[in-house]
C-alpha cells in the first residue's frame, strides 16, 4: 500500500510538471516583444509562469479531490483520522517552497541585471551626468548589458515632459518637440523624464517597460527597440479625469528613415 | 495573572435596551458590538458593491460614456476606500473579532468595553461624511491611495471628507487592536496557556500588532497630507520644494501591512472553521501559530514592493523583492496545513465548508502572482495594471471576502439561534465562485497586453475581455439575492439550531444560541484542546486538564 501511494503521488507529480510546463509553452498572453530587454523579460514570465500553474494546479486538485474522496456519505457519522500534524512533512513544505522563492528571487535578480537594472544611470552622449549633483532616480532598463558596450557612445537622448494629459517629446539634436516619440530600430534610445504637474508613468507594454514620471524627480529609461512598427504609449498613474486618454504611439523606424524625419522636421541643420 | 469571572464593567441593566433596539445603542456588549460591525459593514458591502457594478459597466465600452470621467475618479476612489476600510478591516477584524475573542479567552466581555464601544460608533458617522462628500461637492478622485500632486491639485473639499473619514476609521481600528491585544494577553480565564487558543486569537494578536503599529503612521501622513492642501504647506508638494516619493514610502507603510489586516483574520476564521467540518484535528498548530508571526514580521518590511516603478535605487528593489517573496514561505505553509486539515477527515459540503475551500483556491492564486509582482523585472510592465487589480482583488475578495461569507454560514445559528438553509448556501457558493472567477481572472490578460488600471476609457482592443469580466461582476452582484434571502427566510422561519448544531469544541458553541450577556451561565469552561477532534477522541468538550 505505501509503495502504491508513492507511485500514484510520484506520477500526479509528473503529470503535474509536464503539464506546467507544456500550458507555460502554449499559453501566449503576452503582446509582441519588441525591444532587447522584452525577450529576457518573457523567459523571467515563463519561468513564473510554469511554477504558478504547478502549484496552482496541484492545490487546486488537492483541495478538489479531498472534498470529493472525503466528503461525509449520508447516514455517516463520526470523526475522521485524529491527525494534528506531522513535522516531516511540516519541514518539507517550508524548505521546498523556501528552496524555490530563493531561485526565483536570484533568477530574477539576474534578469534584473541583464535588463540592465543595476548600471549606472545615464543620459548624455559620453555617458555622464549632465551634472553629479543632479539627482536623478532610474527606471530599470537603465541601458541592457549586451548593449552597454557597443552602443552606449551613440545612445539616442530624448526628453520626456510629461503633463495633465499629455507626453512631449523633445529632440535635442535638431531642437525637435514632438508629441509621438520616433526612434530608430537597433539603438539604445535615453529618456530623460519629468512632469510638470502630477505623477504619470511611461509604459510601452510591448517593450516590458514602465517608469513613473515625476515633478520635481527627474527619471531616466533607457531602452533599444528591436522590431519596427507602431506600439502604444500609455500612462499607467492615475493622473486626473483624462488619464485613461493619456496614450500616444512610439514609432520605431529603419535608421534611414528615421534620419529622413529628423531631417524633415528639425529646426535646425544636422 | 487576575481574571475576573464576574461580567466587568457592565453598566446597571436599566440603561442596557432590550430586544433589536440594542443594535442601534451605545451598547457595551461585545456580542453586541461584533452583530452591529458585521451588519454595519455588510450595508457598506452593498454601497460599495453598487459602486464596483458602475465601474464594471462603464468599462463595457471603449469609450467614457456612462458617467463623466470626474465622476468616475470618485467612483474608483470611493469604491477601494469604502471596501477597505467600511467592509473588510471592520468586519473580519471587528465583527468576528468582537463577538469572538471574549469566548475564546473565557472573559465575559472585552478589555474595554466602553472603547470597544466607541471604536464601533466611530465607524457609521465616518462613512456617512465620506459619502455624502459626493453629493457636496463632489467626493475625493486620486484613488484610495491619494497620492500627491494629484491628491493636492484635484478638488480640496472631497479629498479633505476622505482624509478626515480615513483618520476616524483608523482611529477605530487603533482602539480594536489595543483592545484585542489586551483582551487576549490579559483576560485569559485562569489555566488557559497561551498556546492553547484558538487559531483565530493568534490571527487576531498579529493583526493587532500589526495595526498599532503602522496605522498611526497612516494617520500622520495623511495629516500632513491635508496642511498640504488647506495650509499650503510643502511636505509632498514639489512645486514647494516637497517629495512626493516619500509620501509612498509613509502611505505603503501604512498600507502593506493594511492586507496582513485585512487577510489574517481571514487565515484565522478558517483555522476554525475547517477543523470542525471536516472532524480533524489543526494540522500543525504550532508552525500555524509562528507562520502567523513570521507574517506579522515580513509584513512590516515590504512596503516599497508597490514603488518599483516609482523611482527607488536598485539595491532597494532587491531587498523589497527578497522580502517580499519571502512571506510566500510562512503563508505557504498555512495553505499547507489546510489542505493536510482536509486529508482524512469526514467533510460536511455545507456554506461554509464551501466558501472556505473556494477561498483556498482563490488565494493561492492571488499568492502566485503577488510573488511574480514581488520581482523586480516582472513589475515594471504589469505594475498599475489590470494585472494587479485581478491579484489584489484575488486576495482581498477571492480571499477576505470568501471567508466573511464562510464565517457567516458557520457563526449564524450562533449569532440567532437558528439555522441557515443550506442548498441556498451552496447555490450562493457556486454563483459568487463562477462570477468571481468570470470577473477577475480574465483582468490578468489585460494587464499583461497593455490596459493600465482605474481608467474609464481604453483602447478598443480589450472590449471584449473587459464585458466578459463584466457579466462576471453582475453575476456576483446576482449572487447577493440568495445570500440575503437566505438569512432573511432563515431569520423568520429557519429552523432551531440548538447550542451546537456543529457538534463544535470551542467555547462559544459551549453556551446558548444566542449566548446570554454574561457568555455562560456559570462559569467559563477551559477549553485546552480546541480541536480535540479525530477518531481517537471523544466528542464531549474537554474541561479538564489532561
Amino acid at each position: 500500500m505505501p509503495k502504491l501511494s508513492a507511485i500514484i503521488t510520484l506520477t500526479s507529480s509528473l503529470i503535474l510538471g509536464v503539464g506546467g510546463v507544456w500550458i507555460a509553452y502554449n499559453v501566449d498572453m503576452l503582446p509582441a516583444s519588441a525591444s532587447i530587454n522584452a525577450p529576457v523579460y518573457d523567459e523571467l514570465y515563463r519561468v513564473l509562469f510554469i511554477i504558478g500553474c504547478i502549484l496552482f494546479i496541484g492545490m487546486t486538485a488537492l483541495v478538489i479531490y479531498s472534498l470529493i474522496q472525503f466528503r461525509r456519505r449520508p447516514g455517516e457519522t463520526g470523526d475522521g483520522i485524529d491527525l494534528e500534524g506531522n513535522i516531516t512533512l511540516e519541514i518539507f513544505w517550508t524548505a521546498v517552497p523556501a528552496i524555490v522563492v530563493l531561485f526565483v528571487g536570484l533568477y530574477s535578480y539576474d534578469i534584473y541585471d541583464r535588463m540592465g537594472g543595476m548600471q549606472p544611470l545615464m543620459h548624455d552622449h559620453n555617458g555622464h551626468m549632465e551634472s553629479q549633483n543632479e539627482r536623478v532616480w532610474g527606471g530599470i532598463g537603465s541601458g541592457p548589458v549586451e548593449a552597454a558596450s557597443s552602443s552606449n557612445s551613440s545612445s539616442l537622448p530624448i526628453e520626456l515632459t510629461a503633463m495633465q494629459f499629455a507626453f512631449i517629446f523633445h529632440y535635442p539634436k535638431g531642437d525637435i518637440i514632438t508629441g509621438e516619440l520616433h526612434v530608430p530600430i537597433g539603438r539604445e534610445v535615453s529618456l530623460k523624464m519629468e512632469s510638470k504637474d502630477v505623477i504619470h508613468a511611461f509604459w510601452v507594454p510591448q517593450f516590458r517597460l514602465k517608469q513613473d514620471v515625476i515633478p520635481g524627480q527627474p527619471t531616466i529609461l533607457n531602452f533599444t527597440p528591436t522590431k519596427k512598427g507602431n506600439f502604444p504609449i500609455v500612462c499607467a498613474e492615475l493622473c486626473g479625469p483624462y488619464h485613461g486618454g493619456m496614450r500616444s504611439n512610439v514609432i520605431v523606424d529603419e535608421q534611414e528613415d528615421f534620419d529622413n524625419w529628423l531631417r524633415e522636421n528639425s529646426k535646425e541643420s544636422i | 495573572m487576575t481574571i475576573s469571572l464576574k461580567p466587568n464593567n457592565s453598566p446597571p441593566e436599566r440603561l442596557q435596551p432590550t430586544g433589536w433596539l440594542k443594535y442601534l445603542s451605545f451598547s457595551l456588549d461585545h456580542k453586541v458590538i461584533g452583530l452591529q460591525y458585521l451588519v454595519c459593514g455588510f450595508l457598506f458591502y452593498l454601497i460599495g458593491g453598487s459602486l464596483a457594478g458602475a465601474i464594471r459597466v462603464e468599462l463595457t465600452s471603449p469609450l467614457s460614456d456612462f458617467m463623466p470621467r470626474e465622476v468616475y475618479n470618485q467612483v474608483l476612489t470611493l469604491h477601494g476606500t469604502i471596501m477597505i476600510f467600511l467592509w473588510i478591516v471592520p468586519v473580519v477584524n471587528g465583527a468576528f473579532g468582537n463577538y469572538l475573542i471574549p469566548f475564546y479567552v473565557g472573559a465575559r466581555d472585552m478589555a474595554f468595553p466602553r472603547l470597544n464601544a466607541v471604536a464601533f460608533w466611530l465607524i457609521p458617522p465616518s462613512g456617512l461624511m465620506l459619502i455624502t462628500s459626493y453629493f457636496i461637492n463632489g467626493a475625493a478622485q486620486s484613488g484610495w491611495t491619494a497620492y500627491p500632486p494629484l491628491s493636492i491639485t484635484t478638488p480640496a473639499a472631497g479629498q479633505i471628507i476622505w482624509i478626515l473619514s480615513v483618520l476616524l476609521l483608523g482611529g477605530s481600528s487603533i482602539f480594536g487592536g489595543i483592545n484585542f491585544i489586551a483582551t487576549i494577553l490579559k483576560l485569559r480565564r485562569p489555566g488557559l496557556k497561551l498556546m492553547q487558543l484558538p487559531m483565530y486569537c493568534w490571527a487576531m494578536l498579529g493583526t493587532s500588532i500589526l495595526v498599532v503599529l503602522s496605522t498611526p503612521v497612516l494617520a500622520g501622513t495623511l495629516i500632513l497630507l491635508s496642511f498640504d492642501i488647506v495650509a499650503h504647506t510643502g511636505f509632498f508638494n514639489p512645486s514647494l520644494g516637497g517629495n512626493v516619493i516619500v509620501y509612498q514610502h509613509l502611505f505603503w507603510f501604512y498600507s502593506h501591512p493594511a492586507v496582513y489586516i485585512m487577510v489574517l483574520p481571514a487565515f484565522g476564521l478558517v483555522s476554525e472553521i475547517l477543523p470542525i467540518h471536516s472532524r480533524k484535528p489543526l494540522f500543525g498548530y504550532t508552525t500555524m501559530v509562528f507562520s502567523i508571526m513570521g507574517i506579522v514580521v515580513l509584513g512590516l518590511v515590504v512596503w516599497a514592493h508597490h514603488m518599483f516603478t516609482s523611482g527607488t535605487p536598485p539595491w532597494m528593489r532587491l531587498f523589497f523583492t527578497i522580502a517580499t517573496a519571502f512571506i510566500a514561505v510562512p503563508t505557504g505553509i498555512k495553505f499547507f496545513n489546510w489542505v493536510a486539515t482536509l486529508w482524512g477527515g469526514k467533510i460536511s459540503l455545507n456554506g461554509a465548508m464551501l466558501f472556505s475551500c473556494g477561498f483556498i483556491i482563490n488565494f493561492v492564486l492571488g499568492g502566485i502572482t503577488g510573488v511574480a509582482l514581488a520581482q523586480v523585472p516582472f513589475d515594471v510592465h504589469v505594475h498599475d495594471t489590470y494585472f494587479v487589480v485581478a491579484h489584489f482583488h484575488y486576495i482581498v475578495y477571492g480571499g477576505s471576502v470568501f471567508v466573511i461569507f464562510s464565517s457567516i454560514y458557520h457563526w449564524f445559528p450562533k449569532f440567532t439561534g437558528k439555522m441557515l438553509n443550506e442548498n441556498l448556501g451552496r447555490f450562493h457558493f457556486i454563483i459568487t465562485f463562477i462570477g468571481f472567477n468570470l470577473c477577475f481572472a480574465p483582468q490578468h490578460w489585460l494587464g499583461l497586453n497593455g490596459m493600465p488600471r482605474r481608467v474609464a476609457e481604453y483602447d478598443p482592443q480589450f472590449q471584449l475581455i473587459n464585458q466578459i469580466s463584466s457579466v462576471g461582476a453582475l453575476l456576483m452582484a446576482l449572487s447577493t439575492l440568495p445570500f440575503l434571502w437566505n438569512i432573511f427566510q432563515s431569520i423568520l422561519y429557519g429552523d432551531e439550531a440548538g447550542d451546537n448544531p456543529w457538534n463544535a469544541l470551542t467555547p462559544e458553541w459551549l453556551t446558548s444560541s444566542p449566548p446570554p450577556v454574561e457568555n455562560w451561565e456559570g462559569e467559563a469552561p477551559l477549553v485546552i484542546e480546541p480541536y480535540g477532534y479525530g477518531e481517537k477522541n471523544s466528542n464531549e468538550p474537554q474541561e479538564v486538564n489532561k
